[in-house]
């Protein structure tokens, strides 16, 4: 599975597969698991994937954001518990300059919320646990 | 080889169901939403939501589509990666 990790995801490793001399800026979207979320403490949250179908939804992102614009993109999306604090997902862009850079990974991100079969179990401070439905009100 | 679909569940809806996957029967004509209809029919299967969304051999399908033989089918929860 090429886009997704079921280990600590090495930003720094991901970034260094867009820098190129040619490309002067590099734009960098780090996802972390957020303490808390509709009022309620969070621990951790667990993901987990359609992975076939969302490697293949990943690379379908890829292809079409370099397509779009100049610039090469680099795309990682943990799988498994991952603790408040720790990084979830990772989108890196290298391309020649900061327009268009900005602008696909701001495209990357979005489209990786819209189309891609992952979901997340939230564990709360409470002790209770919920599977989070983007969908439902607030 | 049977005239079977594979059937994914993942998430909450493998939780309704109690099962992550099942081979349900296809015919000459089956289409998603059939194969939609007969979960709904199972233990669980009543709340399953009347809008939801499916894929088929991992591209998103509409309840229209046909399926055949040998097809992965599956049922998606409202995504929530990112």
């Amino acid at each position: 599975m090429k886009y997704l990790s079921h280990s600590a995801l090495d930003g720094t490793a991901i970034a260094d597969r867009v820098r190129a001399d040619e490309r002067g800026a590099l734009v960098m979207f780090t996802g972390y698991v957020r303490n808390h979320h509709g009022g309620r403490g969070v621990v951790r949250l667990e993901y987990s994937a359609y992975e076939a179908m969302a490697d293949a939804e990943c690379g379908r992102i890829v292809r079409e954001g370099e397509a779009r614009w100049p610039v090469s993109i680099a795309l990682e999306h943990r799988l498994g518990a991952v603790a408040v604090g720790e990084v979830a997902v990772i989108v890196v862009v290298g391309g020649g300059h900061r327009g268009e850079a900005f602008e696909a990974c701001r495209w990357v991100i979005e489209e990786v919320k819209r189309s891609v079969p992952v979901w997340k179990r939230e564990f709360y401070t409470d002790g209770t646990t919920a599977w989070v439905d983007p969908t439902a009100g607030a | 080889m049977p005239a079977t679909v594979r059937v994914l569940l993942f998430a909450r809806y493998a939780e309704l169901l109690g099962t992550d996957l099942l081979e349900l029967p296809v015919a000459a004509g089956t289409t998603v939403g059939d194969i939609v209809a007969s979960l709904r029919t199972r233990p669980g299967g009543d709340t399953l939501p009347s809008q939801l969304l499916c894929a088929v051999n991992l591209r998103q399908a509409k309840l229209t589509d046909s399926v055949k033989p040998g097809d992965e089918v599956a049922l998606l929860p409202p995504l929530a990666g990112g």
